[in-house]
């Protein structure tokens, strides 16, 4: 394994988890707005550790939906990881079932970055745990930063923190949408389509269940046609 | 929501996530990498997310409502067309936000 290369995804892995560093303040804070303890917010970072659903679950908490309607967004976005496992198995190739049990957690998006970036096999399964364990590490603990920052807030502060939420889930949803994304036309439309249905249904259905529903409505617009 | 009801949907959500995780690595590749589940997982993403932003910064349960929530996005979406790094993005939004809130109550 050569040297420089095994420094630059080193290098990539440890610059990636302090980047998420940020989003895991946000979560916190996200997490405390949505009405949920410090220990909810950190048992989530810990235990389901995947960012956009995190958002996605204390998201629609914060709008007042329900437990079925926030899981199901979670689930949704979820899927996304089962695409990257099957990416990941030939490069990770984990060997038993415990070990299997065990890499599975960190399949997320970085650490799939990480590992199909790699020249080969040995620094893909590199990257993978260095930004696996970086990124585990650094989310959890300001994960708490930002839960128990957002506890002590006046109402100022409140309405600053309640602004920084959409603005947090804009900012997930921005580099989709740029040029240089897979199809950007197609996933502004998307993103309009799911906007709008969410907004037209949210004063007719329980709070919540208007994102699972807009999910579902632009899927079956696109379904047809995109099947192949 | 009980702190109860929102442990069964912190724990219940995260075995869920795990376990989709878990498939991922387990299934045969053939399952999974059919056209229209790629795309399907390419674009959900993009419509879930639109359609947090929308909620998240124009409802108050079923109410539509505009306040400084609105203000901040418009502020976070002009950062970002900036190229802004994702703090500053929020801090402009959160700053945007508390203005509102402290000239219009």
């Amino acid at each position: 394994m050569p040297g420089p290369a095994r420094t630059a995804v080193l290098r990539d892995a440890i610059g990636l988890g302090v980047a998420v560093g940020l989003y895991g303040v946000a979560f916190g804070a996200a997490a405390d707005a949505a009405g949920l303890d410090p220990w909810q917010a950190l048992a989530m970072s810990l235990l389901m550790f995947t960012g956009a659903s995190q958002f996605a679950l204390v998201g629609v908490l914060g709008a007042g939906g329900g437990a079925a309607a926030a899981v199901g967004s979670a689930l949704l976005l979820g899927t996304r990881n089962t695409v990257y496992g099957v990416r990941l198995a030939p490069l990770l190739a984990p060997r038993g079932l415990l070990r299997r049990l065990g890499l599975a957690h960190w399949v997320i998006d970085e650490t799939t970055a990480l590992a199909v970036a790699a020249p080969d096999r040995g620094l893909a399964r590199l990257g993978f745990l260095a930004g696996g364990a970086t990124i585990y590490a650094v989310w959890n603990a300001t994960t708490l930063v930002g839960a128990l920052g957002a506890g002590a807030l006046g109402e100022t502060a409140q309405a600053a923190l309640d602004a920084v939420v959409p603005a947090a889930f804009l900012a997930l949803l921005w580099p989709r949408l740029r040029a240089g994304a897979d199809e950007p036309a197609v996933a502004r439309r998307v993103a309009l389509g799911g906007a709008v249905v969410a907004l037209a249904l949210t004063p007719f259905v329980p709070p919540g269940v208007q994102v699972v529903a807009a999910v579902v409505a632009v899927v079956l617009a696109g379904r047809p046609r995109e099947a192949a | 929501m009980s702190s109860g009801a929102l442990w069964t949907a912190v724990l219940v959500g995260s075995l869920g996530c795990y376990l989709l995780k878990l498939a991922g690595l387990s299934v045969p590749a053939a399952w999974v990498e059919r056209p229209w589940v790629t795309r399907l997982v390419t674009f959900v993403p993009a419509a879930l997310l639109a359609a947090l932003v929308a909620v998240q910064a124009l409802s108050s349960g079923q109410d539509l409502v505009v306040d400084g929530r609105l203000a901040g996005l418009a502020v976070a979406a002009v950062a970002l067309a900036l190229r802004a790094p994702f703090i500053v993005v929020l801090v402009l939004a959160g700053a945007t936000g508390a203005l509102v809130h402290v000239l219009v109550g």
